[in-house]
């Protein structure tokens, strides 16, 4: 084999560095500048002051957010991992036609044929004072009073959160659990676990990767996630990304981009902790 | 772009036959007919609310005069947001008074020159001066006329009183008011503070648009006795301090179901009923019946909080571009637009013109509070209301006298901002 010339490598990896260097190291630079920057209500002017991160730091909202913020991720992490779990096992473990396997996998992608809006959108009938569910509940006589808390609360938000991304648990852990060699589960059993041992020792810690990546997806997107919040909660409530979409509707586009390079170090933060418990790595 | 290419090319043919027609009939005589040709070639794009970007209202303009019109309708952030930052995406900016005067320090957009406004003299008095009649108290908060003119073309700042560059024309108003389900509420309404009675714990709302928000907001405070303000247009720190500490005491007992921000949320939270008594836009209550769902705009005793939409011409405007945006405002306020707003519940800026566009009866029950003789329809021809009924509120006069302030932006706008983030976010 000869030596691949230097000039070839830098030249193969060329491509690949100027895509993230101009639609990711650019805007994320375009982001920390600008977040040292001055603003009136119609102008931004380039200058370098700290008021932005101040202003962001200093304020007790910031904090409520940030911690409102991080609960419901936390809740989200915990239900869908669970779900997604029983979910991934039932189809990887107990279904044992490959065919019954795929399609059943099918049926689990049916609710994202349609835009999350849409599916985040059609609870609000359904969970009105007035709706289906409340309704339901009361026809069959089991509450007097509708039940306030469904719509327009922490509630609706952490439900939709679970609804809408549970998937992203299952597809990621499935995939460990299909790479998972049978004849372990059978020395497993050989050497007298339970079902119970068989899982906590043998299946959970081989489908470590999977959880850390599912754990990823559905953590980053509830940290940066404005929709859900504003419409489930009907305001009522606030997320990090909405106070950047607030600031950004109002042209204070500085305190949102301050706010911006915080999150995206508190996101960084929680995605290097993930990698330092799992190598996921070792699974790709 | 190809409405720019293509419009540029024939524009110069045009104008070169047009030195030509010139050159044989006179300048003058020729510029103007040149200009009217080409009207077929000239799109002029506009961006604004929802509330009077209308389909029906360029297609009557396409057919009147010819020009094109291409409407693009925002939240209210977003026209400020695109009126600063992106001067050049738009020929005709349909904004809010309060709006101008965040934008009209940037220089995106051009005065009127009123001398070619052909019914200027006809514009309601409130625009220009702030008063209805002689005699009426102008109202607080940034009042249409206060930031209407500027004394130079290229002023930045608005003038005392009126002068000959007008910084918007005005075309279409309203009073807002608590909307409420008269069906569920079960107890006369009649003041702003009534939003606040625990009997509608968890059914009531205001709106999240910060500027509009915490004027709906003073109203209430100021009628329960909370707060004593000097001007609720322009709050100082203080005021605002304590709006803001009694709207999140008031959001912690549970008093609000929702903060709404669009006009279909407004429309769904009355039409569902988990919401009866809220702040709410004429054509939602509009909406909201016409699905069947009783709703009236009550009138309350401290007055109304007004607003009002203008257009005002992006800077980069000149030429035949800038003559066609003068011909479009100049057939906008020639009554038939007029008659189409005034129908729809709103006013229009010059009353004369719409009358003519309108029957008696539609004039009598929208402008002079008289009881419907017929059923009054819509614009688009449905029933809106049946015969004998009489506008929530009255006549113009008494809807539009009694308006106790005005939509704002405070000296204090970052502060408060920043305090209705922390109210929304508690």
């Amino acid at each position: 084999m000869t030596r691949i010339s230097r000039w070839t490598t830098y030249f193969q990896i060329t491509p690949l560095a100027a895509i993230f260097l101009l639609f990711l190291v650019v805007p994320i630079a375009t982001i920390v500048v600008v977040s040292f920057f001055d603003y009136t209500t119609t102008s931004i002017i380039p200058a370098f002051i700290l008021q932005n991160y101040e202003e962001l730091l200093l304020s007790p909202v910031t904090w409520q957010t940030y911690l409102q913020t991080v609960e419901f991720a936390l809740i989200t992490w915990v239900l869908t991992l669970l779900i997604g779990f029983t979910l991934a096992y039932f189809l990887a473990f107990h279904v044992r036609s490959a065919t019954w396997q795929q399609v059943l996998f099918l049926v689990c992608t049916i609710p994202f044929w349609t835009s999350n809006v849409i599916r985040m959108i059609s609870w609000i009938p359904f969970l009105g004072r007035n709706g289906l569910a409340n309704m339901t509940l009361m026809k069959m006589g089991l509450i007097h009073q509708p039940l306030e808390f469904l719509l327009y609360s922490n509630f609706a938000v952490v439900l939709v959160y679970v609804h809408l991304y549970t998937l992203f648990m299952v597809v990621p852990i499935f995939n460990s659990m299909m790479r998972i060699d049978r004849s372990l589960l059978e020395a497993s059993l050989d050497a007298g676990a339970t079902g119970w041992q068989t899982l906590t020792n043998v299946i959970l810690p081989l489908c470590k990767p999977g959880i850390a990546i599912g754990s990823i997806f559905v953590v980053t997107i509830v940290m940066g996630d404005f929709v859900t919040v504003r419409m489930m909660s009907g305001g009522l409530s606030a997320s990090v990304a909405l106070m950047m979409a607030n600031a950004m509707s109002l042209l204070q586009y500085p305190a949102a981009a301050a706010n911006a390079v915080v999150l995206l170090i508190v996101v960084l933060m929680i995605v290097v902790g993930m990698m330092r418990v799992v190598d996921i790595r070792k699974e790709l | 772009m190809a409405k720019l290419n293509g419009g540029v090319g024939r524009r110069k043919i045009l104008k070169g036959a047009g030195v030509m027609a010139g050159a044989a009939l006179g300048s003058t005589v020729g510029a103007p007919m040149i200009w009217a040709q080409n009207n077929k070639n000239i799109v002029l794009r506009q961006f604004g609310t929802g509330v009077s970007n209308l389909n029906e209202v360029a297609e009557k303009c396409k057919a009147d005069t010819g020009l094109t019109i291409q409407m693009t309708a925002l939240d209210s952030d977003a026209c400020v947001q695109r009126a600063v930052t992106q001067p050049n995406s738009y020929d005709i900016a349909d904004i809010e008074y309060w709006m101008i005067k965040k934008i009209w320090p940037s220089k995106v957009l051009q005065p009127f020159d009123t001398k070619k406004l052909t019914y200027y003299d006809k514009i309601v008095p409130l625009f220009k001066t702030g008063k209805l009649k002689p005699d009426s108290v102008i109202a607080q908060g940034t009042a249409p006329h206060t930031v209407g003119f500027v004394e130079k073309q290229d002023a930045t700042t608005f003038a005392k009183g009126e002068t000959q560059w007008f910084t918007m024309v005005p075309t279409i108003y309203n009073a807002d008011t608590l909307g409420i389900r008269p069906d569920l509420v079960g107890r006369e309404i009649s003041s702003w503070k009534d939003i606040l009675d625990p009997k509608f714990k968890g059914k009531t709302s205001i709106l999240n648009i910060p500027s509009i928000g915490i004027m709906d907001a003073a109203m209430i405070c100021e009628s329960a006795g909370i707060v004593k303000y000097g001007d609720k247009g322009n709050m100082t720190k203080a005021e605002i301090d304590k709006t803001i500490e009694f709207l999140i005491k008031t959001k912690k007992d549970g008093q609000f179901r929702a903060f709404w921000k669009t006009f279909d949320e407004s429309v769904n939270l009355m039409t569902s009923g988990e919401v009866i008594i809220q702040s709410m836009w004429s054509p939602a209550v509009a909406a909201v019946r016409s699905k069947g769902v009783a709703c009236k705009y009550q009138p309350l005793k401290e007055g109304y909080r007004s607003w009002g939409d203008g257009l005002a011409i992006a800077a980069h405007l000149k030429g035949p571009q800038l003559d066609a945006a003068y011909e479009y405002i100049n057939w906008y306020l020639s009554g038939w637009t007029g008659a189409f707003l005034n129908r729809q519940g709103y006013y229009s800026a010059v009353l004369d013109t719409a009358k003519k566009f309108m029957s008696e009866d539609e004039w009598g029950f929208w402008m002079e509070g008289k009881p419907a003789k017929g059923d009054i329809m819509s614009p688009q021809g449905k029933v809106m209301e049946k015969a004998g009924t009489v506008r929530d509120g009255g006549s113009f006069d008494a809807r539009m006298g009694a308006v106790a302030c005005w939509n704002a932006v405070m000296d204090e706008d970052r502060y408060m901002v920043q305090k209705w983030n922390s109210f929304i976010a508690a």
